[in-house]
C-alpha cells in the first residue's frame, strides 16, 4: 500500500485515538483561547440586563443526562446571571431527569449568591404534561405551581405574590437538548407573546436558528461555544470555556484529518490520469 | 366555546389542500398517468433488499425513535410494510428494533400484516420484531450492537431521529452494509447523509411509501403536493415583492385606505 | 369490515383532533386531554407487551445459546431494577437511584460522547472533493468547523461570523425549502390515512 493509499485510508482507530487526544489533552492545562460573543448569545444576555431587580423569571431545566456536558454549563451560567441581576427565578423542568441538575444548580446559586429560598429563588419541580404545563402557567401560575418542590404551598412562597402568568414574568429561558423549546415557542410565546430563550446542543441550534430569525426566541445559545460566550460576557470562565478548548483542538483535528485526505484524494487522481 | 380565528389560514390552507388532493385522485381514477421523477433512495430499495438475499443476510429496519403520534413514524410504518411484502417475497429475515412500546405492537402487526397479504405468513418471525429500551442511547448502542453482531447487509433508518443517528449511520456503515435513510429531522439530514449510501430528504421519504406502492391513486397524492407547493411557492413570491416596495400586508395592497 | 372500522375510527378520532386545534374553550380542552389519556393508558398497556417481547427474544437467546451473555445482562438488569424499584422504592438515595445516577448517566454520556469520534471518521470519509456540490459542502464545512471554534478567532475575527452568516442565510433558505416540503408531506400522510386512501398498515 503507497503513501497516498494510507493517508486515504486511515484506520478508524487512529481517528479515534486522535480525536481522543485532542479532547483530552486541553482539559489537563488552564489556558483561555479567544472567543468573538456573537449576537444569539449576546441578546439573551442584554435581555437579562435590561430587566429590573426583582423580575420573575422562568428557567427550565428541559434536558437529560446525555446532554449534561453542553446543557450543564449553559444552565450554571444562566443561573448565575440571573441571581447576579437580583431577578425572582423559578426553576422548573419538563423532563423527568431535568429535577436532579435543577436542583443541583439550585442549591449552588443559593449558596453562592446568599439568595432567600422561595423568595428569591424558588424551584417548583417537574411537570410531566408539557404542553398543559406551559398553556396552564399563561392563564395562572397558580393552577400549576400549586407547591415548591419541597412541598410549600403556593401561598406561602413569597416568590409568587403579584405574579399571575406571562404578562408578569417577562422571560422564559429553555435549556434543553431536545424538542421542548419549539413547545416554549409555540404555547408560551405564540399563544400568549411571552418572551422565551433557548440554550441547546449544538446539534440542536440549526434547528432553532430560523426561529430566532422570526424573533420567536429572543436570543440562542447554541451548544459549548454558546455556553463559552455567556461565560466571557460574565467574565465567569468556567465548565464551557474549558469544553470549548477541547472542542477547538478537536475540530482543528478533524480539518487537518479532511485537508489530509483531500490531498492524497487529488494526488490519487493525478496519478491515475 | 369559540373559534381560534387566528388559525383560519391554516383551517383555509387544509380545504385547499384537500381540493388539491381529491382533484388529482380523480384524475388518477380516470386512468390518467401521473409523471414523477426517479428517487434514487426509493429505487435503490428493491436491490438493497436483492443484495441481502443475495448474501443470506437479515435486513435491519430501524422504525425511528419517536413515538406513535409523531407523523414520521406511521410514514415509516407505512415504508415497512412495503420493505416486509418485498423482503418476504425474496424469504428474507427482516429484524426491527423498536424503542416506544406503541410503535412496537404496531410494527409487529404491520410485518405481520404485509407477510400475510403476500401469502407467506409463515415467514412472521415474533422474535424478529421487539422492543429494546426506551432509552435513547441505551437504544443506539443495542442496535449498533444488532449491526455488529447480525452482519446485516442492508440497514434502513426510517422515521425521526435525534443525536443518535450518527451512531448508527456510521456503525452501519463500518460493518460494510448498504444503507438507505428517510427522515423529517432537519438537523439529524447531514448525518445521514454523509454515512449514508441513499438519504430520503423529507417529502421524499413522507412520498416513498405511495412510490414504493406504484398505486396511480397513491401516486396523485403526490401531484397534490406539489400544487400546494406551486400555490405557497408562488404567495411568498408576492409576499416578497410587496415586502421588496415597502408593503407588507397583501390587503392594505389590493385596498389602500 | 376487518378493514372499514379501523378506518373510521382514525377518521373519527382525526376529525375531532383535527377540529379541537381550531377551537378554544373548556369542551375542546377537555376533548384534548381526555384524547391523551387514552393514549396514555394505550401506552401503559403496550408497556407489558413490550417488557413481556424483550424477555420471550432473550430468553430463547440463552436456550439457543446465542449471545448468551448479552442476553443475560439484559435480563438481570431488567428484572434487578423492576425488584429493587417494587421493593426498595425508588426515592432519593435508593439502590435504585444510585444505580440511575451512577451507571445509566455515565452510560448514556459515553454513548453520546461517541459521536464526537463517529464525527470524525464520518467526515473524514465523506469530505472530499469530488464535485462542484461536494466541494462547496466542504468548504461550508470548514468554515463552521474551523470559524465556531477559537481558532476561528485567532485566524481572523471576520471568521466567526461569515460562519454564522452561512447558518443564517444558506442554511436557513435550505432549511425552510426543506420544512416546507415536511410540512406538506405531512399533512398528505395525515390525510391519506385519516381518508383510508393510504391502506398498507391494514393490508
Amino acid at each position: 500500500m503507497s503513501l497516498i493509499d494510507r493517508l486515504l485510508n486511515i484506520p478508524r482507530f487512529v481517528i479515534f485515538i486522535l480525536i481522543g487526544l485532542a479532547v483530552f489533552i486541553p482539559l489537563l492545562f488552564k489556558f483561555l483561547l479567544p472567543l468573538k460573543v456573537l449576537k444569539p448569545v449576546k441578546d439573551v444576555y442584554d435581555f437579562i440586563e435590561s430587566l429590573p431587580e426583582g423580575t420573575p423569571v422562568i428557567l427550565s431545566f428541559d434536558y437529560s443526562p446525555d446532554v449534561l456536558p453542553e446543557c450543564y454549563p449553559m444552565s450554571l451560567v444562566l443561573a448565575k446571571h440571573l441571581a447576579r441581576k437580583k431577578l425572582r427565578i423559578y426553576i422548573m423542568t419538563l423532563y423527568p431527569a431535568g429535577a436532579g441538575f435543577a436542583l443541583d444548580v439550585y442549591n449552588k446559586i443559593l449558596k453562592e449568591f446568599n439568595l432567600v429560598e422561595r423568595k428569591d429563588i424558588v424551584f417548583v419541580g417537574y411537570f410531566p404534561s408539557i404542553a398543559a404545563t406551559i398553556l396552564g402557567i399563561g392563564e395562572d401560575i397558580k393552577n400549576v405551581f400549586k407547591s415548591d418542590y419541597f412541598g410549600v404551598p403556593f401561598d406561602e412562597i413569597e416568590a409568587f405574590k403579584g405574579v399571575k402568568n406571562y404578562e408578569d414574568i417577562k422571560l422564559i429561558i429553555t435549556i434543553s437538548g431536545a424538542a421542548i423549546p419549539e413547545s416554549w415557542m409555540v404555547y408560551a410565546n405564540g399563544r400568549y407573546n411571552a418572551n422565551v430563550a433557548a440554550g441547546v446542543t449544538a446539534v440542536m441550534a440549526a434547528q432553532l436558528y430560523p426561529y430566532y430569525r422570526s424573533r420567536q426566541f429572543i436570543g440562542l445559545i447554541g451548544g459549548m461555544r454558546g455556553a463559552a460566550e455567556y461565560e466571557k460576557l460574565l467574565a465567569a470562565h468556567n465548565l464551557a470555556t474549558k469544553g470549548m478548548n477541547s472542542i477547538s483542538l478537536a475540530n482543528f483535528v478533524m480539518v487537518l484529518l479532511v485537508i489530509l485526505g483531500n490531498i492524497s484524494y487529488f494526488l490519487k487522481r493525478r496519478r491515475r490520469k | 366555546m369559540g373559534i381560534d380565528f387566528a388559525k383560519l389560514p391554516v383551517f383555509f390552507s387544509v380545504l385547499i389542500y384537500v381540493f388539491f388532493l381529491l382533484y388529482y385522485i380523480s384524475r388518477a381514477r380516470k386512468g390518467e398517468k401521473l409523471f414523477l421523477r426517479k428517487i434514487p433512495g426509493i429505487e435503490a430499495v428493491d436491490e438493497a433488499i436483492g443484495r441481502a438475499t443475495e448474501m443470506g443476510r437479515p435486513i435491519l429496519y430501524v422504525p425511528g425513535l419517536s413515538t406513535i403520534d409523531d407523523v414520521a413514524t406511521i410514514a415509516s410504518l407505512n415504508i415497512l410494510s412495503r420493505v416486509s411484502k418485498k423482503s418476504g417475497e425474496y424469504e428474507t429475515d427482516i429484524i426491527v428494533p423498536n424503542r416506544n412500546p406503541v410503535v412496537y405492537t404496531v410494527a409487529k402487526e404491520v410485518v405481520k400484516q404485509a407477510y400475510a397479504s403476500i401469502g407467506r405468513p409463515d415467514l412472521f418471525k415474533e422474535d424478529s420484531i421487539f422492543y429494546i429500551t426506551d432509552s435513547q442511547f441505551g437504544y443506539a448502542a443495542a442496535v449498533c450492537g444488532l449491526m455488529v453482531r447480525e452482519k446485516t447487509s442492508t440497514n434502513f433508518f426510517m422515521g425521526m431521529f435525534w443525536a443518535e443517528s450518527l451512531l448508527l449511520a456510521e456503525t452501519g456503515a463500518s460493518t460494510g452494509a448498504i444503507q438507505i435513510a428517510g427522515t423529517d429531522a432537519i438537523t439529524q439530514l447531514p448525518f445521514f447523509v454523509t454515512a449514508c449510501d441513499y438519504t430520503l430528504i423529507g417529502e421524499e421519504f413522507y412520498a416513498a411509501s405511495a412510490y414504493l406502492s406504484g398505486e396511480p391513486i397513491l401516486v396523485s397524492t403526490i401531484r397534490s403536493q406539489d400544487a400546494m407547493k406551486f400555490l405557497i411557492g408562488f404567495l411568498i413570491l408576492i409576499g416578497g415583492f410587496l415586502s421588496f416596495i415597502g408593503r407588507e400586508n397583501l390587503l392594505e395592497f389590493l385596498f389602500p385606505k | 369490515m376487518k378493514k372499514e372500522i379501523p378506518i373510521f375510527i382514525v377518521f373519527f378520532i382525526g376529525t375531532i383532533g383535527f377540529l379541537q386545534y381550531f377551537i378554544v374553550g373548556p369542551l375542546s380542552k377537555s376533548v384534548y386531554t381526555l384524547l391523551l389519556e387514552w393514549f396514555q393508558g394505550v401506552q401503559g398497556m403496550a408497556i407489558i407487551m413490550a417488557v413481556i417481547s424483550l424477555t420471550r427474544r432473550h430468553f430463547h437467546n440463552l436456550k439457543r445459546g446465542k449471545n448468551v451473555f448479552y442476553s443475560f445482562v439484559t435480563l438481570v438488569s431488567l428484572y434487578g431494577m423492576i425488584i429493587l424499584g417494587v421493593f426498595f422504592g425508588i426515592g432519593k438515595g435508593s439502590t435504585f437511584d444510585k444505580i440511575y445516577e451512577y451507571v445509566m448517566v455515565p452510560l448514556n454520556a459515553t454513548t453520546f460522547s461517541l459521536l464526537a469520534f463517529y464525527m470524525a471518521s464520518a467526515s473524514y470519509r465523506a469530505f472530499r472533493a469530488r464535485n462542484l456540490e461536494s466541494t462547496l459542502l466542504l468548504l461550508s464545512a470548514f468554515i463552521l468547523m474551523i470559524g465556531f471554534t477559537s481558532f476561528g478567532d485567532i485566524i481572523s475575527d471576520k471568521l466567526p461570523s461569515l460562519a454564522q452568516w452561512i447558518l443564517d442565510v444558506p442554511n436557513l433558505a435550505a432549511q425552510r425549502g426543506i420544512t416546507l416540503g415536511i410540512a406538506l408531506g405531512i399533512l398528505a400522510t395525515s390525510l391519506k390515512i385519516m381518508l383510508g386512501i393510504e391502506r398498507s398498515w391494514l393490508e
